[in-house]
């Protein structure tokens, strides 16, 4: 049996009297594809900060690659192959598309304590970010302001900086938010393709991406994981269908 | 066109404006105008100043209403040494170093914990509590301050004596200052820097410890403007708590966002504005009506106003503004 690569404990997280995350186990496995798909309001994005370590949570512990992460922060657990993509877009706006992903390499690619040599003349710095922009076919906006491309295009640039920082667990929460019928296609496309490069925890609404993406998949309804199965089980479990599926299908 | 002069009309601008600076005491000698060269002096220290308080707050976002601190104790590595009659320069360029780097490291460590308004109040309160240690200290003159009777010396290197050789200093420390600064913010360094400015959550979800490469960036830019201090120590000749009051650190925060916050020539062209100002603006208003002297601040204050209003980018931005409109005409 393969040793899960992510593994949660008893999590929980409360703001005021708003329950978020409530005792959540989850193990995520390598090479998988693990979705969590609940109702609004359901705390999937509160797990994700969890996991990332933007959030502390009040009690459980995290395990990543078999250490405890629960007390590192969030600069230190993307050191160690975390990647997080954002579900409001959160790109740097003022920046061109090739600095925006040169300063993801930066971000993992040793220290960035040097002082003196532009970022802009380094030429490895260089290759490593049109290499990530051509992978998710963004090379030709490469000298365009990350403020000027698309919200379409964004996205795209969202996930090649979390690609940059050549990433062992990729969060990625809602990365089709906002896109079209065409741009989620190609979306879809390109995150099956990414499969074979590293394990991926994916957020999302759209239940086509999810059903034709995930290896498994887990439902988060108030808080906590009522399933988790292989998407055929949980298509035909009735009280995931009750809990969520039915609620949208109603 | 010549080919090694900046295609922009703003860095046009820059370049001839530097030429200028570099040979103004020939052109008030020759004018003979002493008292401006003294103005350009005063005037390019609090340059430097800025210049310093705009890599943090300009590229860096950190908004400090303390910095004026660093201009003090710059000013007092100068003054203490020289109390006790020593007057080597290298002693008090060391001093200088050391100490503003300290006190940066103190006082950041402790203020980048906190953002914003919360920021603005801590930087305040540290710079306060220095004013006042000074202001109690009265074997250096307390709140009366400290006369030098002699400028920091550095045998076998330059001599600080003498107006010219003074300005000299200065205006090399203010290019230094702008060189490294230019280097600092393009680098791997200034990136994070300027990256944790637009979204402090994204860069740590890089992996980047954004607070310690803010503390970095709060020491570098303390050094600088204690050097700052440094100068105008031996430019005065005279120096007191009244230097790192809040209202010098307004007045450097005043000077940044004239000239053009997060830009490299923004505060030297800002705090060339506000010099100017502050000189001129109280004869213009004698001239005007002569019993206006005294009331020259209002109009002064309703200048900053319209240009926190309207001209945003500060003077900078509207030279930008220029350069975009003749591209767009040469379309």
């Amino acid at each position: 049996m393969t040793k899960p690569l992510l593994r949660i404990f008893g999590l929980c997280k409360s703001f005021g009297g708003i329950v978020a995350t409530d005792h959540v186990e989850l193990d995520i496995l390598p090479g998988m594809i693990h979705a969590i798909i609940g109702p609004n309001g359901a705390g999937k994005t509160t797990l994700i900060a969890q996991v990332s370590g933007a959030l502390k949570p009040d009690a459980g512990q995290i395990e990543f690659n078999g250490h405890d992460i629960t007390s590192l922060s969030a600069p230190r657990r993307a050191q160690l192959g975390l990647s997080r993509s954002f579900q409001v877009t959160s790109v740097f706006l003022p920046m061109t598309v090739l600095e925006n992903v040169m300063l993801a390499v930066q971000g993992t690619d040793g220290h960035s304590y040097r002082f003196w040599r532009p970022v802009q003349k380094d030429p490895k710095m260089l290759d490593k970010g049109m290499t990530y922009l051509q992978q998710v076919g963004l090379a030709d906006r490469a000298w365009h302001l990350a403020a000027e491309i698309s919200h379409g295009e964004q996205r795209q640039l969202e996930i090649a900086m979390a690609l940059a920082m050549n990433p062992r667990l990729l969060l990625l929460d809602e990365p089709m938010a906002g896109m079209g019928l065409e741009e989620s296609a190609r979306m879809i496309r390109f995150l099956a393709k990414l499969r074979e490069q590293t394990t991926i925890l994916l957020i999302e609404h759209d239940m086509d991406a999810v059903f034709t993406l995930a290896d498994t998949l887990s439902v988060l309804v108030h808080g906590s994981v009522i399933a988790t199965d292989t998407v055929k089980n949980i298509r035909a479990n009735p009280e995931v269908q009750r809990a969520y599926l039915g609620e949208e299908h109603a | 066109m010549m080919a090694w002069l900046p295609s922009s009309i703003s860095g046009r601008c820059y370049c001839i404006l530097l030429a200028l600076l570099a040979v103004a005491p020939w052109i008030f000698q020759w004018a003979d105008q002493p008292f401006l060269l003294d103005l350009l002096s005063r005037g390019l220290i609090l340059a430097i100043a800025a210049t310093s308080l705009n890599l943090i707050m300009g590229f860096g976002g950190m908004v400090s209403l303390g910095h004026a601190a660093f201009i003090g104790i710059g000013a007092y590595c100068v003054g203490i040494p020289a109390y006790y009659d020593l007057y080597n320069g290298w002693v008090h360029l060391g001093l200088t170093v050391v100490v503003s780097a300290a006190f940066a490291l103190l006082t950041g460590a402790v203020s980048l914990r906190t953002k914003g308004v919360y920021f603005i109040m801590i930087t305040l309160a540290f710079s306060q509590m220095i004013y006042f240690t000074f202001v109690s200290l009265e074997e250096y003159g307390g709140d009366d301050g400290l006369v030098i009777y002699f400028r920091s010396e550095f045998p076998d290197f330059l001599t600080m004596q003498g107006p010219v050789a003074l300005y000299y200093w200065i205006f090399a420390t203010l290019l230094l200052t702008l060189f490294l600064v230019h280097r600092l913010v393009h680098s791997h360094f200034g990136r994070v820097i300027v990256g944790a400015k637009h979204n402090e959550q994204r860069m740590q979800s890089l992996g980047f410890d954004t607070y310690r490469y803010r503390l970095t960036c709060y020491v570098i830019s303390g050094v600088i403007c204690g050097l700052a201090g440094m100068l105008l120590g031996n430019f005065t000749g005279f120096i007191s708590p009244e230097m790192m009051s809040w209202i010098r650190s307004g007045e450097l925060i005043f000077m940044v966002v004239m000239g053009g916050s997060g830009f490299l020539f923004g505060p030297l062209v800002g705090t060339g504005a506000f010099v100017f100002l502050e000189q001129y603006l109280p004869e213009f208003m004698k001239f005007l009506n002569s019993s206006w002297l005294e009331y020259w601040h209002l109009p002064f204050g309703l200048l900053l106003v319209l240009l926190v209003l309207y001209g945003k980018g500060g003077i900078h931005g509207m030279l930008s503004k220029l350069d975009s409109k003749t591209q767009q005409s040469g379309q």
